[in-house]
């Protein structure tokens, strides 16, 4: 039965920003869902309010609403577009939670809109947790003995009929925000009533604990006929007790028989048809008790998630795209297996001849605060993928693929730390438990002794040890002694060439040299979904030490795009975008085009993106031997953030060709001196700054600068340990506890420009002319990270000849400094001076954001000069002016990590970001806030708190809030610079002045709104508790004076008066 | 242990590894398998009498061996090929690993090779002999001479080495059976037995040889036609007996090569295919209830085609390939399938038709 004809236009939600839990997976899965629709001929409506994604781009979908995730956008949109179906399953749970919402409150059946791919009834099934249950009861599976609560009392009553430890989880809540296992009855109180609070519906699910059982995922896809496959299965490395999200995870499963497995097979089929999803990809999780095999029923998702992206690459079967077919009702056996070209249909189950290891990628050190042991609420915010000939193999690379500095299984215990030490981080997991249990082997512990220790499977504790053996026999040889048979054995294995350096105690350089000598190099193989049976001209590779070689290359011109590796904060989706629109790019120039990238939730990854794709850590051994490989003209560097531009130096060694801006000129704009004698011909001052090797001189430099300065140690990305100081008290403290100086460790200092407005400008250079793509406006002003301020397109409050003036010299910067393709500059503006922050001759964060403004793709043409094409033969010589306002909000995961200040700094904490789109800057604003989940009282006591220099905006700012109804409360030292305004103002105790306080206020529920700026350590310390209840009581808060002028112009505008437009419209 | 081994293939390609288990030379078709799961019921299901099975997932023997899901007593595959052998088996079911197992069923097995490259060869140029033996105690000139003397598939009678010889019931009997089954034996797998048991089938085994005339003096409600290795035409017996066997008024049911047999009863023909169907991912159409069913699959010889009969009806076929998995007669109460309902190893969704065998010899 082919597609059904009844259906014209399809609305596709999309997940929003991205979140713990939440990545670019959903990009991927809506935009493969948004062009197999729409090369099928419907017309497709699409609603994401995250501008870094493909999806958005206004070649992906008919119409394109970058505007807020939430049933009230969408019922707008809905009766804008009249879509006949709403595809909820592509949007991760986000999607299927706010189209429940449409369906719930009636809106889908007033406009006559279709549920596709899973119903109301389905996803109530899979997500209600007492639904799930019963489903599962009927069935005659086995889910662990649990208990629904919806107070306090219900969970008390639960636990003493399943004790403790037991597991804890929130329904309706995404990535298992706000679960946790309890061991003791405080975290018990505590994680309940934390969870009732989160949960929309109020409701938590309180689980027998299954912690150490063996956990396995099926990746299922049904269609409406009842054919069912199994896409792939997936066994976690780390049992039950961590999040699939955080745990090493393995594809396929390792250690199940077949009878073991085909009962998996059999009750994910049951489970789906009993959840009720009639198409479409969905897993299902179980857990294995390892003494007794008794299998139990976790969990299922009845969308395509991020374990579905994972198994998409891991088996080359592209889920997400085959789902949305099957959605519109076309069957499995309909569709073609686009990786063996069509030669056999997509009613197959993939089967695979290599492993995939996946491993997590954390950000714990930008939130020290926090607890950073892993549990079941996902703290991850990346992954990356691996494929190998065995699981070493892809273990191993998938660590260096990891770009946090391991580059093997190398010792992280400390000498002195005991043996006590080692078992708590056995038993009590943190992210790098496998790193422990290699040093318990290496300390000579038995295999039992760990195993009762952590629980992970013994096979794979067996394959750790054969590495640790591996490791010492290397370190105690000699270089000169390894043999090449011996050397390609160690090479099967996994061992990076920096390994056996570390372990050889020489540099990474002299194993590689030797290796060549050798003639040992690895082979590339195909990921073809059927392990060969079939011939597969689809060029989707892994390299491996194996025998023959299956890369085939090609006599054309061609140019390899590095991608940008895990997702972390300060580095993610919007770097997949660019390489995404260089890959597009180069194919519309024919050339050839060749992506390495190691994430498996990206665009970029998808075999059909590019010509050629070689999924492998973007590492130099790696990328050299593809190099090496393909002999190609050039590699791309300035689109994948720092992950290929760390590469560089390597590529000039080895003679690599790097397209596009000079290597000297990345380094003139990265290296500070040569930076500060470049900018000397030019209108732009800079922050003054000192560099001090030693306490005293740290002391002597602040004294010379005078308070407030920007301090952190030098070479350091993404503002880490980034700090802004305003007392010698905070000076003292940060050179105590955070940076220690030393002559090899020196200190930046630099002097902060206080009350500055900061933009952001990123231009296209080709050597000659360089095109403006648009000014950006930071709304917080200079000091908070730029990533995590929100930013406004065009500026709101900078004077057009000011504007001007900036772009003219910003152009000749370009220009001088030879840039050819992106530049990035920040510039702070402040008494009328320009000082230039920092330029980046390289695709910035704001590439995407901006390119959706102004609606032309920055990078692709960027792309297209950087094979040497001019901007006048492109046909973009004029800047193009934006019709609209568009605003930029970063998205936090402070709701994750309990205990941790909500409060912006120098230092990036975002995980992703919104855009709001209106005809001023106001609505825009409102939009993004809204984007970001949050929502911006109509009226209500405003708390207002702020430091000194801010209090001569206090006046305006409260004269504006009182007209439109807020009453303002405001602590003592606030409310006396509102004296003689006439403004009634409320005095409210700080925390430290007695009670009731204002954290009491915020916990009655007598504040909707805070303005909480502060300046230096103690003021920060002392407001922490506002921001943190304000933060776990969703009362809208913002920590600086200029988001509050903010809030004012959204609501003078007004949220009913708020329009929704495509961007196609534009 | 393992030690050095070698795979020479009959076009002269060879191999270099590691060999495990029995220190012996194997020769006999090279075949490949695609399933991801199962390797111990494929050692040990009969239908592999007379080759060499490359496993194309690079890790096996993740599991062990245990005394559960064994196809039949022995290994038959007179040899195994793998990327990774695993000698750290863990499952609460282990019994033993399985380099004990070869050792014990005296069966060798060579790693460290590349078994994908080996696959592409075998997909690209058709199913080749090939001899695996120990370095140490084999010359590649003799076991060129073994691979020559081996001679080739054709023409090979294997059944009568995984067969039995005599008759003998399945499980105990007596209890609570409804049907009484008569099985013929070509190489049948333990879990098609298992099956009809538990469907209610008393079943009785019997040798291939068996004629219709002793299948009649049984007095069964139905008689199943069992799979089994190697070339059908070398049964013609087998297929003079089915053809009286027709003429019982029984229902008939034959997986594998029993669906071959009863192919060539029909007066079918039967052609070899370039290097066969091996693994648990085919998918197979139910061309009446327009159905996908993935199924495993085990087969080198195929029922060429079937044309303007009015007696017979195809009713499966796969999707890989587009060749005949499933014909039944248009009026009698025959059907057969070349694929394996009886999974193990392989999805089970297929178990349904045994059902339709057993209604009808309720009928």
């Amino acid at each position: 039965m082919p597609k059904r004809e009844d259906l014209k236009t399809i609305l596709i939600v999309g997940s929003g920003p991205i979140i713990i839990g939440q990545a670019c997976e959903f990009d991927y899965s809506g935009t493969q869902a948004c062009k197999a629709l729409r090369e099928n001929g419907y017309r497709v409506v699409l609603v994401n309010s995250n501008p870094a994604t493909i999806m958005t781009d206004p070649e992906i979908a008919d119409a394109t609403y970058i505007e807020p995730v939430d049933w009230q956008s969408l019922e707008k949109i809905i009766e804008k577009e009249k879509p006949d179906a709403i595809l909820p399953t592509m949007g991760g749970q986000t999607g299927l939670n706010v189209s429940l919402e449409l369906a719930k409150r009636g809106i889908l059946e007033k406009h006559s809109v279709e549920m596709i791919g899973a119903n109301r009834e389905a996803i109530d099934n899979a997500e209600d947790r007492e639904k799930f249950d019963n489903c599962m009861k009927e069935l005659g599976l086995e889910t662990p003995r649990s208990g629904f609560a919806h107070s306090m009392e219900d969970a008390w009553k639960i636990y003493k009929d399943i004790g403790l430890p037991c597991v804890i989880r929130p329904s309706f809540t995404m990535g298992g925000t706000g679960g946790g296992i309890a061991y003791n009855l405080k975290e018990f109180e505590e994680i309940c009533m934390n969870g009732l609070k989160l949960s929309p519906t109020k409701e938590l699910l309180i689980d027998e604990s299954l912690v150490g059982w063996k956990e396995f995922e099926m990746e299922v896809v049904r269609d409406k006929n009842d054919n069912c496959i199994i896409v792939c299965s997936i066994e976690n490395v780390d049992p039950m007790g961590v999040h699939t999200g955080d745990s090493i995870t393995v594809a396929p499963a390792q250690t199940l028989t077949d009878k073991e497995y085909q009962e998996m097979r059999d009750a994910s089929f049951k489970v789906l048809r009993k959840i009720g999803v009639e198409t479409g990809g969905s897993n299902v999780q179980f857990a294995q008790d390892p003494e007794t095999g008794r299998l139990v029923v976790i969990e299922m998702n009845p969308r395509v998630s991020r374990s579905s992206a994972l198994a998409s690459k891991a088996t080359g079967f592209p889920i997400a795209k085959v789902a949305a077919l099957l959605a519109v009702g076309y069957t499995l056996d309909e569709l073609k297996n686009d990786i063996t070209d069509g030669k056999t249909p997509a009613s197959f189950e993939p089967t695979i001849d290599y492993v995939v290891t996946k491993i997590p990628r954390f950000n714990f050190e930008k939130f020290p605060e926090t607890d950073s042991r892993l549990t079941t609420q996902m703290k991850s915010v990346g992954e990356v993928m691996a494929i190998g000939r065995n699981f070493q193999e892809s273990f191993q690379k998938a660590i260096r693929s990891m770009e946090n500095g391991l580059v093997g299984l190398s010792s992280i215990l400390k000498e002195n730390e005991g043996n006590g030490a080692l078992k708590l981080e056995l038993s009590t997991p943190g992210e790098s438990r496998l790193w422990f249990i290699a040093d318990a082997f290496r300390r000579g512990w038995s295999m039992q002794e760990i195993f009762d220790s952590c629980q992970v499977d013994k096979w794979f504790l067996h394959q750790i040890r054969e590495i640790v053996n591996d490791e010492k026999i290397i370190s105690e040889s000699d270089l000169s002694a390894i043999d090449q048979t011996t050397m390609k054995s160690y090479k099967k294995k996994g061992f990076s060439d920096a390994r056996m350096a570390d372990l050889l105690n020489i540099k990474e350089q002299e194993v590689r040299n030797y290796r060549y000598e050798l003639d040992v190099h690895p082979v590339f193989k195909k990921v073809d979904s059927c392990a060969a049976e079939f011939d597969s001209t689809t060029n989707y590779l892994y390299s491996t030490y194996d025998e023959f070689n299956e890369s085939e290359v090609s006599d054309k011109k061609k140019v390899i795009v590095l991608g940008s590796g895990p997702n972390r904060i300060g580095q993610g989706i919007e770097f997949d975008y660019c390489c995404v629109q260089a890959a597009l790019a180069f194919r519309e120039e024919n050339i050839e085009t060749i992506m390495i990238n190691s994430n498996p939730e990206t665009v970029s990854t998808d075999f059909d993106v590019s010509d050629k794709l070689y999924f492998e850590p973007i590492v130099a051994e790696d990328v050299l031997e593809i190099i090496r490989h393909e002999n190609p003209y050039g590699v791309v560097v300035q689109f994948g953030g720092q992950t290929p531009l760390k590469l560089t130096d390597e590529f000039e060694k080895n003679g690599v060709k790097i397209l596009g801006t000079s290597p000297s000129a990345i380094d003139t704009a990265e290296n500070r001196e040569k930076f500060k004698s470049f900018l000397s011909d030019f209108n732009f001052l800079q922050p003054e700054n000192r560099i001090a090797q030693s306490v005293e001189e740290a002391y002597k430099s602040v004294n010379e600068l005078s308070y407030p300065v920007i301090v952190r140690p030098s070479y350091v990305l993404g503002g880490r340990a980034m700090e802004l100081i305003y007392t010698d008290n905070d000076l003292k403290n940060y050179l105590t506890k955070v940076a220690l100086i030393s002559p090899e460790n020196p200190l930046l200092i630099e002097k902060f420009l206080d009350d500055a407005v900061e933009l952001d400008i990123d231009v296209i250079c080709d050597g000659e002319k360089t095109l403006i793509g648009g000014v950006l406006q930071h709304i917080e002003e200079a000091g908070i990270h730029s990533g995590d301020s929100s930013c406004s397109f065009p500026p709101y409050s900078v004077g057009d000849t000011q504007l001007h003036t900036l772009k003219k010299e910003i152009k000749a910067v370009a220009k001088k400094l030879n840039v050819v393709g992106l530049m990035n500059a920040q510039v702070a503006i402040k008494d009328d001076k320009f000082y230039m922050i920092e330029v980046n001759p390289r695709a910035s964060r704001t590439i995407p954001f901006l390119s959706k403004c102004i609606g032309n793709s920055l990078a692709k043409i960027a792309s297209k000069v950087i094979l040497g094409k001019t901007l006048d033969e492109l046909g973009l010589s004029a800047e193009i002016m934006p019709t609209n306002y568009a605003v930029k909000a970063p998205v936090f995961p402070f709701n994750k990590f309990r205990k941790v200040d909500p409060i912006l700094g120098p230092e990036m904490k975002s995980t992703g970001e919104v855009m709001g789109r209106g005809d001023c800057f106001g609505e825009a604003y409102g939009k993004a806030v809204k984007g970001a989940g949050e929502s911006i009282p109509k009226d209500g006591n405003v708390f207002v708190s702020v430091k000194d220099n801010d209090k001569k905006y206090l006046p305006d700012l409260c004269t504006k809030l009182t007209k439109l109804g807020f009453k303002i409360v405001a602590t003592k030292g606030t409310a006396e610079a509102l004296e003689g305004t006439g403004i009634n103002v409320k005095v409210i105790n700080k925390v430290l002045e007695g009670r009731p306080h204002i954290v009491d206020a915020i916990l009655n529920n007598e504040i909707d709104m805070i303005i909480n700026t502060t300046e230096g350590r103690q003021s920060i310390k002392d407001s922490f508790s506002i921001r943190r209840s304000a933060l776990e009581h969703n009362v809208f808060f913002t920590t600086t004076v200029s988001g509050g002028f903010a809030i004012v112009e959204s609501l003078e505008k007004g949220v009913e008066n708020w329009e929704y437009k495509p961007l196609q419209l534009s | 242990m393992k030690f050095g081994a070698k795979l020479l293939l009959e076009n002269g390609i060879s191999f270099e590894g590691f060999g495990f288990g029995f220190k012996k030379i194997g020769v006999g078709e090279v075949v490949f398998n695609t399933s991801i799961t199962g390797y111990q019921e494929i050692l040990t299901d009969p239908s592999y009498d007379g080759q060499i099975i490359t496993f194309t997932y690079p890790h096996i023997g993740n599991t062990g061996i245990n005394f559960e899901d064994n196809e039949s007593k022995n290994i038959a595959a007179r040899g195994m090929i793998v990327k990774n052998f695993c000698d750290f088996p863990s499952s609460h079911r282990s019994k033993m690993s399985l380099e004990d197992f070869l050792v014990e069923q005296k069966t060798i097995c060579i790693s460290d090779i590349d078994t994908r490259h080996l696959t592409k060869i075998l997909r690209d140029e058709g199913c080749k002999i090939g001899a695996i033996y120990p370095t140490q105690l084999f010359t590649d000139e003799e076991a060129l001479s073994e691979i020559n003397k081996f001679g080739s598939m054709d023409g090979k009678n294997f059944t009568e080495n995984v067969a039995v010889s005599k008759q003998y019931n399945f499980g105990d009997p007596g209890t609570n059976k409804r049907y009484k089954i008569v099985a013929v034996d070509f190489g049948i797998k333990e879990n098609i037995l298992r099956i009809m048991k538990s469907l209610g089938g008393d079943i009785v085994v019997v040798p291939p040889s068996t004629s219709a005339e002793v299948i009649k003096a049984l007095n069964p409600d139905g008689i199943f036609l069992s799979n089994g290795p190697g070339d059908p035409s070398v049964l013609q017996d087998a297929v003079k007996e089915v053809k009286k066997m027709m003429n019982l008024g029984l229902p008939i049911f034959g997986i594998c090569l029993g669906h071959q047999i009863m192919s060539l009863a029909y007066g079918l023909e039967i052609e070899k295919m370039p290097f066969g169907h091996h693994g648990a991912n085919h998918p197979v159409h139910d061309l009446k209830n327009n159905t996908v069913f993935i199924t495993s699959q085990n087969h080198n010889f195929a029922v060429a085609k079937v044309a303007d009969r009015d007696d017979i009806n195809v009713t499966h076929k796969s999707l890989f390939d587009g060749s005949i998995q499933g014909i039944e007669h248009t009026s009698k109460p025959f059907y057969s399938i070349q694929c394996h309902p009886e999974a193990s190893p392989g999805p089970k969704e297929f178990e349904v038709l045994f059902k339709r065998f057993f209604e009808d010899m309720n009928a």
